[in-house]
């Protein structure tokens, strides 16, 4: 293997050949779907690899869709949900990942196992005492009582990854910051905090899309008209028009287009935590 | 550090670890655990008897039971070898290619790749469900492009190709999560090393064998443990693309789907909270092994490096 | 910053919460139902003419997808947060609901008398003591079949099982239309429009089904395997990839033209009649020989019951005595043509499909599916393994005998017939 070759014509026309092939297996699924949800229904069906053309294009499947539910509350919604259930989770379980990694105390093995647990069950088991409880506390039908059941699903995850990262940061840091007198809070927002920030994006990243695109817990604490989350509401309409593919695939482009467009708005700030963050 | 310094300062562990501790517990762990005692108890009537293992000796003695249950259990190991074998090294390679310096476009590629993995199963299932429909066309028109249309099959309605369509519609979907976080970790890798490597005539691909890949084993070991926990947990896409009953055949049954299945009932099918909970508390101690084996015998191999 | 931002969240979120729990000043009673197919016909029709005589009343339909309605019903009902009626399945579902005391007791209720005891059956308790919840409807099977293709292959639609397959054999190698729009990806099609179609020709309907649950009758008798060994000679006249064709496909396959016939339920018209652009037409299942009794299956498939921690039970007994009118049954059937009235009072139908489904019950015997009473009652639930294994002989993955054979072995292990 030549030494100099790292950038070598060929070699990079590979890495391309590759990313490209890679990018277009990623993204062809979502096109297709998208592309045809603008054509007509025979259109779909004759021709589902074309593009939507002066005759065959068609709006009919969107109609029927905006017509029939709410389909920017249900956004909203979930916007709201997303994005309160992200910033606990990410405050919690870094104060907590913290805790856990930096600090030696008497049980502290048996709480990070503790805490571990919640990464092997899934939290839909306790579904039942999950809802007497709503119930009982008058959550039903609010996000509140959505944020509260996501919270408590990311943080294992959350503080599982985090505190590994934090068992990387310079104890050398911590400790000139604690001889500069610096309280354990400040160390923890001023020194850790800014230099987990790429794992600290990449638990969001991972952290909301499942919440995001949960069915299950909108379904039994929040079904009502003005709570329900988009993805909830875009099951609803699949269900509906099982057969009319018009109304399907325009729900489903729907439900695909403001996470796309969240994350594409996102995915700058998110790779810049990475970029940024990695200590070099 | 002295320790009377340490004493006082004590509490601030507390405040770091009370709101999650708080939460968790309230909401996940007391309600899991009220499900996972049920498995110790049955029904008697409209009233509920203790059982001891009853519902354990059933699940492993009973043959219908035991026979689903080892065929949920096989399917998920081939589920997770599909993810262990195709999903990661792909989403390595990816993030190897990713992270060269010089290379132009890689926000585009970093972005597109990723964005399967921010759809909900809702919508993957479906997709997937059109794109290989032998109605629909899409997957025989693009395989006749190519002049393979001998090889279209209905995958999905096939006993011996369900699942690995399955695995690898799940590979597309989340193969962005390990290039991340292997992106993330190559990126931290200090330049100081690599110049050191170059300096020394290792790039490119040895740079990458040799270097690289030693460096960024703790994350790979992390993502093996959350593929494995995840796919372990595994549940929704087969339930939207096959539907509870896991057809043809339960042929793409696994351990979520037979828990889903038991739990909570399934058309005529009323649910049995004490098998279901007997089930899930399977998963949970398989998943606990899985886990164990990774802190104890394989992330205390590895090296932690501090930069 | 970070303060600011989070009060605003939690401002919004409970701003957004608080909008969720608005009370209204009437009762408003909550439907819960797996028809979310219908909730136009219930927030235009129906929903319309009950408020309209019931001032002070409110009636919301809050249907959830059929697949979760079950699981997703009983975790609302354990909670407590279910709503004030409940959209029954037929038999064993409901029953188990009304024996937990979930369901209220109905049988008392004004309009009940509307019903005759076979429309009632599907939710009454087994001593026939108790009925909890008010029939909707029944269903009827058959074969739909496009008129079009049908005159322009010049052929008529069969009486016996042998007309049968020649007619599925002329269209096959005229090749113009696929014979049957029918797949088994989703399972529950080979069953249904399957084996409980074509089925009670072959068990005798009721006779058959009752020496089942009698236990004088298996599952490996022949007039049982029958109707698999028939179902497996279907998969030659099935669409390319049946067996990746889920149930919205066949029933696309079918309206764009492109199959001729479509083993149905007579749910299926009001769907068709939005989406074909060819005349259509039905015939019931054909018998073996000619002149023989006909069977079908007339399956009680919906009702509506009373939550019994309802705190609306008085609004909520007022809207299922309005269900159990005349006036509800003629509003519904016309509504959602194919879902046929088990009100006593005759209900007049416009649709000449519907009429044509409803005629059969003059000159053939009515039956529900075999595997919907008392028999699905344990695990392996007798209804869901039918499902499977229906799918595997059509797929030809499984032989008639031994489907039929591990069918009755799971019912064996549970099932004791009363002697």
């Amino acid at each position: 293997m030549s030494s100099k070759a790292t950038t070598s014509l060929p070699r990079t026309i590979a890495a391309h050949a590759i990313l490209l092939l890679y990018t277009a297996i990623a993204l062809f699924p979502v096109l297709v779907i998208i592309v045809n949800s603008f054509k007509s229904r025979n259109a779909i069906f004759r021709t589902p690899l074309s593009p939507p053309t002066a005759e065959t294009f068609d709006l009919i499947g969107y109609r029927t869709v905006l017509a029939q539910g709410d389909f920017l509350l249900y956004f909203q919604n979930s916007f709201v949900v997303t994005v309160a259930s992200l910033f606990f989770v990410l405050l919690f379980g870094a104060m907590a990942a913290f805790a856990l990694a930096e600090y030696r105390f008497r049980g502290n093995t048996l709480m990070g196992l503790y805490l571990a647990l919640g990464i092997m069950i899934p939290i839909r088991l306790g579904t039942v005492a999950i809802l007497q409880l709503m119930v009982a506390s008058g959550l039903v039908n609010t996000l509140t009582a959505l944020i509260l059941v996501y919270t408590a699903q990311g943080l294992p995850l959350c503080v599982f990854i985090l505190s590994e990262f934090m068992k990387q940061v310079s104890d050398d840091l911590k400790n000139a910051g604690r001889i500069d007198g610096l309280s354990e809070y400040r160390i923890f927002f001023r020194l850790v905090l800014p230099l987990v920030r790429p794992a600290m994006a990449t638990v969001a990243v991972f952290t909301m899309i499942p919440i995001w695109n949960d069915l299950w817990f909108p379904l039994i604490l929040a079904p009502s008209e003005p709570t329900k989350t988009i993805t909830l509401g875009a099951q609803l309409f699949i269900g509906q028009y099982v057969t009319n593919w018009n109304a399907v695939l325009a729900a489903l482009s729907l439900a695909i287009l403001p996470v796309l467009i969240l994350y594409l708005f996102f995915s700058r700030q998110l790779i810049r935590g990475i970029t940024s963050g990695a200590v070099k | 550090m002295e320790g009377t310094q340490r004493r006082r300062r004590r509490w601030h562990i507390a405040v770091f670890l009370a709101p999650a501790m708080l939460v968790y517990t309230a909401i996940m762990i007391l309600p899991l655990f009220g499900t996972l005692q049920l498995s110790l108890f049955t029904a008697d009537g409209q009233s509920r008897v203790f059982a001891g293992l009853d519902n354990f000796r059933r699940l492993f003695l009973d043959p219908r039971w035991s026979a689903s249950f080892w065929n949920a259990l096989g399917n998920n190991f081939w589920f997770f070898i599909i993810h262990m074998l195709v999903q990661n090294p792909i989403g390595i390679g990816l993030a190897a290619l990713l992270s060269s310096p010089k290379l132009r476009f890689s926000a585009f590629y970093r972005t597109a790749i990723f964005i399967p993995t921010i759809l909900s199963f809702v919508i993957v299932g479906f997709t997937w469900k059109l794109i290989l429909s032998p109605l629909w066309g899409v997957a025989p028109n693009l395989l006749d492009l190519v002049g393979l249309k001998s090889l279209f099959t209905p995958w999905l309605g096939k006993e011996q190709y369900a699942l690995t369509t399955l695995g690898l519609i799940s590979v597309w979907q989340f193969v962005g999560i390990p290039m991340m976080l292997i992106y993330a970790a190559l990126l931290s890798i200090p330049d100081e090393v690599i110049e050191a490597a170059e300096c020394d005539g290792i790039t490119g691909m040895s740079q990458f064998w040799k270097i690289k890949l030693p460096l960024i084993l703790p994350s790979i070991g992390i993502i093996s443990v959350l593929t494995f926990v995840g796919n372990f947990n595994a549940f929704d896409l087969i339930y939207s693309a096959q539907g509870a009953l896991a057809g043809p055949n339960y042929s793409t049954d696994i351990l979520g789907t037979f828990l889903y299945r038991t739990f909570f009932g399934f058309q005529l099918q009323t649910g049995d909270p004490y098998m279901g909970s007997t089930i899930a508390s399977m998963m949970f101690f398989i998943i606990l092994a899985g886990v164990c084996l990774y802190l104890f015998a394989i992330q205390t191999r590895l090296r932690r490096y501090q930069f | 910053m970070k303060t600011q931002a989070l009060t605003a969240l939690l401002m919004a979120s409970s701003i957004l919460g608080s909008a969720g729990m608005a009370f209204a000043e009437d009762a408003t009673l909550t439907i819960e139902s797996w028809r979310n197919d219908d909730l136009a016909i219930w927030q235009e029709k129906l929903i319309p003419a009950f408020e309209a005589k019931n001032p002070g009343i409110k009636v919301v339909f809050a249907p959830s997808a059929p697949t979760e309605y079950n699981a997703a019903l009983n975790a609302k009902l354990d909670a407590g947060s279910a709503g004030d009626l409940i959209t029954c399945r037929p038999f064993d579902a409901s029953l188990e609901l009304y024996n937990k005391g979930q369901l209220a007791d109905l049988t008392s209720l004004a309009g009940m008398e509307n019903f005759s005891d076979v429309a009632k059956s599907a939710w009454t308790t087994d001593d026939g003591k108790a009925t909890f919840c008010v029939p909707m409807a029944s269903v009827i099977h058959g074969f739909i079949y496009n008129k079009d293709a049908f005159e322009q292959l010049g052929i008529t639609p069969p009486a016996t099982e042998d007309e049968f397959f020649a007619m599925l054999d002329k269209i096959k190698e005229d090749g113009t239309y696929i014979p049957m729009a029918m797949g088994t990806k989703d399972l529950w099609e080979a069953a249904t429009m399957g084996y409980q179609n074509i089925g009670p020709n072959y068990w005798h309907g009721e006779e058959g089904r009752n020496a089942l649950i009698k236990g004088e009758q298996k599952l490996t008798d022949p007039q049982w395997v029958e109707p698999f060994a028939t179902l497996a000679k279907w998969k030659d006249y099935l669409g390319d990839g049946f067996e990746a064709q889920s149930y919205p496909d066949s029933q696309n396959l079918f309206t764009l033209g492109r199959a001729a016939i479509y083993p149905a339920g007579s749910w299926e018209i009001s769907v068709f009649n939005t989406q074909a652009q060819f005349k259509m037409g039905a015939f019931p299942p054909p018998v073996k020989a000619a002149g023989d009794t006909c069977y079908i299956s007339d399956h009680n498939d919906i009702g509506i019951g009373l939550n019994a921690k309802s705190k609306n039970a008085e609004a909520a007994k007022t809207f299922l005595t309005w269900v159990a009118s005349p006036e509800f049954a003629t509003i519904y059937a016309n509504a959602l043509p194919g879902f046929f009235s088990l009100n006593s009072a005759p209900v007049k139908m416009e649709d000449p499909l519907a009429q044509e489904f409803v005629s059969w019950r003059d000159k053939c015997k009515s039956t529900i599916r075999s595997t919907y009473q008392i028999l699905s009652r344990g695990t392996p639930n007798l209804e869901n393994e039918t499902w499977v294994k229906s799918a595997n002989v059509i797929n030809g993955t499984e032989t008639p005998e031994a489907a039929a054979a591990e069918l009755q072995k799971g019912l064996e292990s549970w099932y004791k017939p009363a002697k």
